[in-house]
């Protein structure tokens, strides 16, 4: 691939990362990723 | 393939360049920036405000007391096995954004665990023996990371699911040394309740992580090169990221330093964007003719060989 065609095919990725996102943070995900990351994660911890 | 003797370029001698300096000051810097909530470390507590739905691009795990973000692997396991939920559009579009702009840069400079194995690989080794750079089996084993991010960190937790649809953070449970280290060590120390319920499950996050760690200053990042499945993401961007590697043929001479330097020991002038790559620049600092160049931008620089009468 071209380096221009390599740097398009990043640019599409970046777009459509950014466009999962919004559809994950619409989901109510972000609230998911919260309600793990502020508790402590006994898993993470080895404690269950 | 070495072919010509040359000087010892600037930047390759004992004291450390510039550039790699400045590495670590990021590293460093970043590392302390997300990981700044110190009550959390005098507690035994850790940070709940809302910053931590927001994900952090290293592997960062959110126990750890000083943690201020989300660690995208755990974000990944934690909504994929979440009842309802099932895909993980939030994590897996960060990680897509994230690698397509800096694929592993964010190895060679964001990750806190990253760092943790670069300050081990500097520690010497009695009697000046040589470190190593590939572990044996290093072809098979390579593959191991691929192997932890669709089994432990998708395919169990969507599948292995408890009366209520809620998966387990499998890579977070049973292998995630940054875990152990960041998270459950300075927890642990700080918190008397939590070190009551130390088991058997504990004791082997703790074993792994010790052999993690003791492997570390014999060979130059062996959990990152074999184990993390976040590197192996990002990894898979490297041949297309924004920031990348570019070899100037005409400049380059196949005299092989850069592959010497890299602890990775990657031929820079035949695979200039391998998905082992971390992006550290040694190999962009070692070349003597300047035909590495690493960035967004596609120019070379000037060398003291062009500037030659
Ligand atoms: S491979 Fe994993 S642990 Fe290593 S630097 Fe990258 S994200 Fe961090
Ligand atoms: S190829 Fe260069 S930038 Fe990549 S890991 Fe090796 S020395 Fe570092």
């Amino acid at each position: 691939m071209s380096a221009r065609g390599k740097n398009l095919a990043a640019a599409g990725l970046l777009a459509l990362g950014l466009g999962m996102m919004a559809l994950g943070l619409w989901r109510g995900e972000a609230t998911v990723v919260w309600r793990k990351a502020a508790q402590i994660c006994l898993e993470c911890i080895g404690l269950a | 393939m070495p072919e010509k003797k040359l000087p010892r370029p600037a930047g390759t001698g004992r004291k450390r360049p510039a550039a790699a300096r400045l590495r670590l000051g990021v590293q460093l810097g970043w590392s302390a920036l997300t990981n700044g909530y110190l009550a959390g470390f005098v507690q035994g507590k850790i940070y709940t405000g809302p910053a931590k739905s927001l994900c952090v691009p290293g592997l960062n795990c959110y126990s750890c007391p000083g943690a201020l973000g989300a660690c995208p692997l755990g974000a990944l396991q934690a909504t994929v096995g979440s009842a309802g939920y099932q895909m993980a559009f939030y994590a897996v579009g960060f990680l897509m954004a994230v690698g397509a702009v800096l694929g592993r840069f964010v190895c060679g400079f964001l990750c806190p665990f990253g760092l943790v194995q670069d300050l081990l690989y500097r520690i010497p080794l009695p009697g000046k023996k040589k470190k190593g750079k590939l572990l044996p089996g290093d072809r098979v084993l390579r593959k191991a990371r691929y192997v932890l991010l669709v089994v432990f960190c998708l395919l169990l937790p969507m599948a292995a699911v408890d009366v209520v649809g809620q998966g387990s953070p499998w890579f977070c449970q049973y292998v995630c040394p940054s875990g152990t280290l960041l998270g459950s060590v300075p927890l642990l120390t700080a918190n008397a309740a939590l070190r009551s319920a130390i088991g058997p499950l504990w004791v082997w996050k703790m074993a792994l992580m010790a052999v993690l760690l003791a492997l570390g200053t014999l060979y130059y990042r062996p959990f990152c090169r074999y184990l993390c499945p976040l590197g192996a993401v990002y990894g898979l961007f490297n041949p297309v990221s924004l920031y990348k590697i570019r070899v100037d043929e005409a400049a380059c001479i196949r005299c092989g330093r850069c592959r010497a330097i890299c602890g990775f020991d990657i031929p820079v002038w035949q695979r200039p964007n391998s998905p082992e790559c971390i992006r550290c620049g040694r190999c962009v600092e070692a070349c003597p003719t300047g035909a590495l160049r690493m960035g967004f931008s596609v120019h070379r620089r000037p060398t003291r060989y062009d500037l030659a009468p």
